[in-house]
């Protein structure tokens, strides 16, 4: 019944540098949880790690068809890992949709390792595979190694002394995935029980039929003697320290929690649930004793208002979402932007426009961020390069908005917020200090609402303190009294002094860094967002190869870092690779007048290594 | 209430910016009676917040020497919860409009009245469209010309109180600008009141839609057409309180004290706890007729209950949490439950 196509007979254990591995399946198959298991026992071994989910866009989708497949892909090595992969090495598929949707991310000679019981007739044809033509049984795989396991038969069997019915037995089937996989890359199954344990603690039958299940799985590698190679992959030589795995929107959630405390201000969050934002709203509901206020307006305008509300008392006024939601936003955005409030903005993108793709990842928000307003309205644009860099970015985002009085975006997206990868995390004491602009005390010199500083910023004074009463608005103000004034001199002079609060921001932000190469190379890549992952990767190969080739990241779009442009003046081309239709390079070139050029994908997908390396050696060859 | 608080006057609450309202605009009433009412209620000035949101009323903070902010068009409610969230202790009051209110924002005040945070929200309900110079609202009644409907309004109008009812405010008032005592003391209730007040006061614009209301508050029609509202009071109107409301099932009807037939005894007594009994009073709505008995509109406290408000239910959240977690632990917290060490 079960075969390997392998023609192997000896057990051996090869090693690994590194292997990605993509689950896939019914999204009632427990994909998700499968592949985090497996993420959090690598991590714990020592591997570095990213990952990457891709949830079908329906709750519900119909079983057993293409659009209901749900897909967990990892990549973990014994060397440093910045990206989940571009092509698989094992590709696990429940059924034959997951297959089907999947095939051409599986690399030449890689392995799949298929639940025969997905590929029945009624699968088959619900995956489109014509007259029930099965791909197990009719050579077209001939190019992969096969391994065909009736992994729905075998976990009733490890439960046939149970009660449980039929469906909860059929439930625990992914255990039993998982734990072949433990025994195939030669892994402890302790972490996963543990969590069995404690996620099933109400229910002790659970419990102990997805322990059995997880065994019965790793004892099948173990004793059916057609496996014959289990593979190695070695801990990473990551820094010296203590890690854990960390997924982006908790990454933001954390970051925005710690830059709070360090503020000694208490954090508002308004938010109106959006995929794929909405987890960091789950995150902080979590976190009250932190004296996390998370407030789930009645809809976005609401969000984003009454977060505008809570900073003129005194907190940290935040609001995320979407682009969809951020679009609702625009008018409040101006209105933070005239009044000088802190406020921070998370978009965590994904496609668009309109609803668009609710559940892929883009990065086409980025002009909405530096322009969606009507008026003159600059904000600060942070983003963050992958899940961990969110806790850095999130806290400098708050750290920005408190310290300069001025809302701040920090543009997350679909790739990074659900993504996860090993984070060597800060203690508290460490952190960057955030010193509000907060008048303490009644008293002392009269309060004139929008007299400045040397930074050019305001001072904040909230309700409660005597003798500072005022008004504030979404009307022009005049310099200094913040009183209501429509005198043209006064409105230009106004406009420059709130452009020239956020340019000066400049001045405290790190200065651009070279990710790697020579700042005279040939070519620099320069990437935003999450494109790091990939970009690093193929810059990493290209020097190794002997490429003249550099990389630059940037965090900061908005002011840029003050040495961007006499860095990128340094190279004879630039190349700019965006997940949507050319919007930073815009920006380069109009800024600095160099000539900058696009490299663009607008598939809802993360650029694998291999694009942005073949296109960087086709510009370096032409 | 602070001692001092105590000794201030209408005129410490009034800030040094001009009033620019059109002469003779009813809001002028509604200031004034703001200002009388907050010394008198003695709650210190760095302690009050006005928010509005945009339309002729919103320049109300403006006015007011206390903290205040002109927000964008109907959000004033969702940037007084927030506001209110984050300072409970604060005097939060929402100036708005029957647009700004009931259309453009009119989601936010129907989601604050559901919740129920502690704030007054003044209605300033003319039916029309004044800022923008004279387009019919929300409130505008059928038929109504205006300059963006020539041939009359096609549109129904809102009954405001009915719609606060049906969103389970727990404060719903109604005053007018020309009669500053009752909306004085409406005023002082709504600021009693624990929960969202919302008191809709009938507002002059006497440049776009002057008189709207005058057959309310014209002396020689007032008594006929209005009827004012005491909880725990038989509710009469009329010169010389010659009439009476009684219920007949569900309907109101109005009954003559003076031919014998009926004395005040048996008049139907106000309860402004009565759910159905108030939601009665909301739908005498009927517009006078010269020809025809109408039913007279009524003027005060309709509804009142005691219902817990978000800001303390959140804020008892964030304190049990506390009491079950301890204080929040940042490191706990950057740490997470899994980690491991690379030596
Ligand atoms: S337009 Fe009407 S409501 Fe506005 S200020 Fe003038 S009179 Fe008052």
């Amino acid at each position: 019944m079960e075969k390997t196509k392998s023609p192997e007979t000896v057990r051996m254990n090869e090693e690994r540098r590194d292997v990605t591995i993509l689950f896939a399946g019914d999204s009632g198959d427990g994909i998700q949880l499968t592949g985090s298991q497996f993420t959090n026992t690598s991590a714990l071994f020592g591997n570095d790690i990213s990952t990457f989910p891709n949830y079908p866009a329906e709750i519900r989708a119909p079983q057993g068809t293409i659009a209901g497949v749900s897909g967990f892909q990892l990549n973990f090595g014994s060397v440093e890992i910045f990206t989940p992969g571009d092509m698989c090495d094992v590709l696990v598929v429940m059924n034959a949709a997951a297959l089907k949707a999947n095939l051409n991310r599986l690399k030449i000679g890689g392995t799949v390792i298929a639940n025969t019981a997905g590929f029945d007739k009624k699968n088959l044809t619900l995956a489109g595979y014509i007259d029930g033509n099965n791909p197990l049984e009719n050579n077209s795989l001939g190019k992969y190694r096969l391994i065909e396991i009736d992994i729905t038969k075998l976990t009733r069997e490890a439960l046939k002394e149970t009660p449980l019915g039929i469906k909860e037995k059929d439930r625990s089937k992914n255990m039993f995935v998982l734990g072949f996989l433990y025994w195939m890359y030669n892994r402890k199954l302790g972490p996963t029980e543990d969590f069995i344990r404690d996620k099933f603690a109400k229910a002790p039958e659970l419990i102990a039929s997805n322990l059995a299940v997880l065994k019965a799985g790793y004892n099948y590698g173990d004793t059916s003697e057609t496996f014959t190679t289990r593979y190695e992959v070695k801990p990473a030589p990551l820094p010296k320290g203590v890690y854990r795995n960390i997924m982006g929107n908790q990454a933001v959630a954390i970051g925005l929690i710690a830059a709070s405390r360090k503020a000694g201000l208490p954090l508002f969050y308004g938010s109106y649930p959006i995929t794929p934002a909405s987890d960091i709203l789950h995150e902080l509901a979590r976190h009250k004793n932190f004296d996390v206020r998370s407030f789930q307006a009645e809809d976005e305008i609401a969000a984003i208002t009454s977060a505008i509300g809570s900073s003129f008392a005194g907190n940290i006024g935040i609001t995320a979402s979407s682009g969809p939601g951020i679009a609702l936003k625009g008018e409040a955005l101006g209105l933070a932007c005239i009044l000088e409030l802190p406020l921070v903005i998370v978009n965590v993108q994904r496609g668009g426009p309109s609803t668009g793709l609710p559940t892929k990842t883009e990065q086409a928000d980025l002009m909405q961020a530096l322009y969606g307003r009507n008026g003159e309205a600059p904000i600060p644009v942070l983003a963050p390069a992958s899940p961990r860099d969110c806790f850095e970015m999130a806290y400098e985002a708050v750290r920005i908005a408190v310290e300069h009085m001025t809302p701040v975006f920090l543009l997350s997206d679909g790739y990074i917020a659900n993504g996860a990868e090993p984070w060597r995390f800060p203690v508290s004491a460490d952190l960057t200090p955030i010193k509000p602009p907060l008048r303490k005390s009644a008293g002392g010199e009269a309060y004139m609402p929008y007299a400045r500083d040397g930074k050019g910023v305001r001072e904040w004074v909230v309700p409660g303190l005597k003798g500072m009463e005022h008004r504030i608005g979404g009307l022009e103000k005049e310099d200094i009294t913040g009183n209501i004034s429509y005198d043209p001199e006064n409105h230009q002079k106004m406009t420059l002094l709130r452009a020239e609060k956020v340019r000066r921001i400049a001045d405290f932000i790190p200065e651009q860094a070279l990710d790697r190469g020579s700042p005279d190379a040939e070519l620099c890549i320069l990437s935003w967002g999450s494109t790091y992952g990939a970009v690093k990767t193929a810059v990493k190969e290209m020097i190794e190869e002997g490429y003249s080739v550099a990389h630059i990241h940037v965090k900061y779009l908005n002011p840029f870092p003050k040495n961007l442009g006499d860095l990128l003046r340094g190279f004879r081309r630039v190349m700019v690779p965006e997940l949507n239709h050319g919007q930073l390079v815009k920006i380069i070139r109009s800024e600095f007048l160099i000539d900058a050029r696009p490299l663009t994908k607008i598939k809802g997908l993360p650029f694998t290594a291999s694009e942005v390396k073949e296109a960087a050696v086709n510009t370096l060859e032409a | 209430m602070s001692a001092e608080a105590n000794t201030l006057t209408a005129k410490d609450f009034t800030s040094d910016q001009d009033v620019r309202w059109c002469p003779g605009c009813g809001d002028y009433s509604i200031l004034k009676q703001v200002q009388t009412v907050l010394p008198e209620i003695g709650i210190e000035r760095e302690n009050v917040v006005f928010i509005s949101g945009i339309g002729c009323s919103s320049r109300f903070p403006y006015y007011l020497d206390t903290y205040g902010m002109h927000g964008i068009h109907g959000r004033a409610p969702a940037i007084s919860s927030g506001l209110k969230i984050a300072n409970p202790d604060l005097s939060v009051w929402v100036i708005t409009g029957d647009g700004d209110g009931l259309s453009i924002g009119g989601n936010h005040l129907i989601h604050m009245l559901r919740r129920n945070f502690d704030m007054n929200v003044l209605l300033f309900n003319n039916e029309i469209y004044g800022l923008t110079k004279g387009q019919y609202s929300p409130t505008s009644p059928e038929g109504k010309v205006t300059k963006s409907t020539p041939m009359g309004s096609v549109d129904h109008p809102f009954n405001p109180l009915a719609l606060a009812a049906g969103a389970d405010g727990t404060f719903i008032a109604r005053s007018m600008d020309r009669d500053p005592k009752h909306m004085r003391e409406i005023l002082k209730e709504a600021n009693l009141h624990k929960g969202t007040s919302l008191i809709e006061i009938y507002q002059n614009c006497n440049v776009f839609n002057d008189g709207a209301f005058g057959v309310f508050t014209d002396k020689k029609t007032k008594a006929e057409t209005t009827i004012f509202l005491e909880h725990g009071k038989p509710c009469v109107f009329g010169e010389n309180d010659s009439k009476g409301l009684m219920l007949d099932g569900a309907n109101p009807v109005i009954v003559d004290l003076e031919s014998g037939e009926y004395s005040v005894n048996d008049l139907w007594v106000h309860d402004k706890h009565d759910r159905f009994k108030s939601g009665v009073l909301m739908r005498c709505f009927d517009t006078p007729m010269p020809d025809r008995e109408v039913l007279p509109r009524p003027f005060g406290i309709f509804y009142q209950e005691d219902r817990p408000c978000y800001e303390d239910l959140l804020h008892e959240q964030i304190a049990v949490s506390i009491n079950r977690k301890g204080e929040g632990d940042l490191d706990a917290l950057l740490r997470g439950k899994n980690t491991w060490e690379i030596a």
